[in-house]
């Protein structure tokens, strides 16, 4: 069982009801819950929509686009039906905070998802689980049953006239459908290649209607929203980055675990004093701020920076999935790149031609490299091969694959340098990498 | 198809199939769950699971090939009876998930997609599995176990043989 983690910096608004027994759906109203799904349904979809507006909550998968005016986006009338898709594809390696919220309160997911549906006007909303987590897809389908058995989801929900539905999916495997093109791509019972945009999917999404699509913990924050108001959500975070978000802290740090910390609060201090700091007092090397996609940062330049999109975006990398993984000094970054290059060639869906030859020529490059077999002229290589993926791709999977390789191979230059001619790794373990 | 014609699945999972492909706007967005859990009870995507599939959604075989290859978790031939899955990705690797699948491949005798000979084991290497806080950490079919170090390895391989042989001994 994934371990709960506490802290005494953390504001609990997402995970308050983490470890309470809120699967249970008595116990979730007991809690307060599904006081916001009335509240909603008494108001209206302007009045949702302006309250998820001023609450600044933005996407919780990477993009960190405004939730509110993504919903804005959805036009009022429309000839197809409209659609709510939750994103629980959860795959971006450092990221786990998904897991809890399925495990712990499905019932916020279910919520979050029925006020979504009541702001753009659709009937049917969609929970798309990764494969792997089936565990947690029972958990979410016992939760929709019961909801469905208190008369909260199906015809006249809460004893109005309006419907909704919700229908619960599991992927089989496959980082590329958490894109949300591929994700619709995939829930049409289609292999998960990017769809080109535009057209976006608030106006051509799921089976041609226009889509909502939203990532679990976004989702499974909106009743919270609603329920303290968007301003005073707006209030915990910083500046145009409302509320708190889940961050899942792994690597090599004394306490790892997903703590929920306001937006723009400090990385080091997150580092050292909530995760308990580097493990067995060794010295801090690298950090990847938010998911391996996101591109490395130094120990210098983690000092001042506030977690939030605008302040990780300006110092060179991505708040992304909020997955922040520690990397020590015993650690050699020049196999860490290797094993992030490697994920995305083994993920590359091989749609676009930049990102399925990309990052198969940058696996090999640095697989040779590891082994001490690299000449100089390849560190160059690998940075050309990179720079040629960016913005060539329909979906974001080559940018994941190029950004992070680009940092690795510009802040840690030296390291791929003393690979070079026939010298061992200096921190080699492992004769072979393991080619997945 | 219905149920009652002739399906190589139980009658549980066909009645469940049934009301799948009815569930949604059309019948072939229950492909790909259809597929994972056909695999869960016969083992792998034989010939035959995937001409039923085919009929049952109406589309044609090639149809369903094609998407059931695009995904990791889909298979054409068995795995073992356990399918031990060991995350190797970046942060269950900071924290020794290649001394633990090292293990894994010694105490087993296999290395990447092998099958032990009783059947009983697969190894597999896989892709983050969405549990980096409590690495490194791996799956045996569909559970967890987590926060694992080379040492625990004999264990979870007590546990899954000790199921198999209670199961076993129930028949």
């Amino acid at each position: 069982m994934p371990r709960l983690v506490s802290h005494p910096d953390e504001v609990k608004v997402v995970s308050k009801r983490f470890g309470q027994g809120a699967a249970n759906i008595d116990r979730y109203i007991e809690l307060g819950g599904y006081e916001s799904t009335k509240k909603c349904l008494a108001q209206g979809p302007e009045w949702i929509i302006e309250e998820m507006k001023s609450s600044s909550l933005r996407g919780r998968g990477g993009a960190g686009f405004p939730t509110g005016l993504k919903w804005s986006f959805v036009p009022k009338q429309s000839a197809k039906p409209k659609y709510v898709l939750v994103n629980g594809d959860e795959s971006e390696p450092g990221t786990c905070k998904d897991h809890l919220i399925f495990l712990h309160d499905p019932h916020a997911v279910i919520e979050g998802t029925i006020i979504a549906g009541l702001a753009i006007g659709a009937k049917t909303g969609f929970i798309y689980l990764r494969g792997e987590y089936r565990y947690l897809l029972n958990i979410m389908e016992k939760a929709v049953a019961d909801a469905y058995a208190k008369g909260f989801l199906g015809k006249g929900i809460f004893g109005s006239d309006t419907e909704f539905q919700i229908i619960t999916q599991s992927g089989a495997g496959a980082y590329e459908v958490g894109e949300e093109s591929a994700l619709m791509e995939s829930l049409e019972g289609k292999r998960g290649v990017p769809r080109i945009k535009p057209p976006f999917p608030a106006v051509v999404g799921l089976y041609g209607g226009p889509t909502v699509i939203n990532n679990a913990e976004t989702i499974a924050t909106v009743p919270h929203v609603i329920a303290m108001g968007g301003a005073a959500f707006a209030a915990i975070g910083s500046p145009r980055n409302g509320g708190t978000r889940l961050f899942s802290i792994s690597g090599h740090v004394e306490r790892p675990g997903v703590y929920e910390l306001p937006m723009g609060f400090n990385l080091k201090k997150m580092i050292y004093e909530v995760a308990g700091g580097i493990r067995g007092g060794r010295t801090l090397k690298a950090v990847v701020p938010g998911g391996s996609s996101t591109p490395v940062l130094l120990p210098a330049e983690i000092e001042e920076l506030g977690m939030d999109f605008d302040q990780v975006g300006k110092a060179g990398s991505m708040l992304g999935s909020g997955g922040v993984v520690v990397i020590d000094d015993q650690t050699c970054m020049v196999e860490f790149a290797l094993r992030t290059i490697s994920f995305y060639q083994h993920e590359s869906c091989g749609w676009c031609i930049p990102c399925r030859e990309g990052t198969d020529w940058l696996k090999k490059s640095l697989t040779r490299f590891h082994a001490g077999y690299g000449v100089a002229k390849d560190i160059d290589n690998i940075q050309y091969l990179a720079e040629n993926m960016m913005g060539r791709t329909f979906c974001p999977l080559g940018d994941a694959a190029a950004m992070p390789t680009l940092g690795f191979v510009k802040k840690f230059r030296k390291e791929f340098e003393d690979h070079l001619n026939g010298k061992p790794c200096p921190f080699a373990k492992h004769v072979e990498l393991a080619v997945v | 198809m219905k149920s009652e014609t002739m399906s190589i699945f139980s009658p549980q999972l066909a009645a469940r199939f049934d009301a799948l492909v009815e569930k949604y706007p059309v019948r072939r967005s229950a492909l790909v769950p259809m597929l994972l859990y056909a695999q869960d009870e016969i083992g792998y995507l034989s010939d035959a699971v995937i001409a039923e599939i085919a009929d049952r959604i109406g589309i044609t075989q090639l149809d369903v090939r094609n998407v059931a290859t695009y995904y990791s978790m889909l298979r054409f031939k068995p795995a073992g009876k356990y399918n031990v899955q060991v995350c190797t990705n970046i942060s269950c690797m900071l924290r020794g998930a290649y001394d633990l699948y090292e293990r894994f491949q010694d105490e087993l005798g296999i290395g990447h997609k092998g099958v032990t000979k009783d059947g009983l084991f697969s190894l597999e290497e896989v892709e983050c599995i969405g549990a980096c806080c409590w690495a490194p950490a791996i799956q045996v079919n569909y559970d967890f176990h987590d926060d694992l170090t080379p040492q625990h390895v004999t264990g979870i391989l007590e546990t899954y043989r000790g199921r198999a042989m209670a199961e076993g001994s129930k028949r």
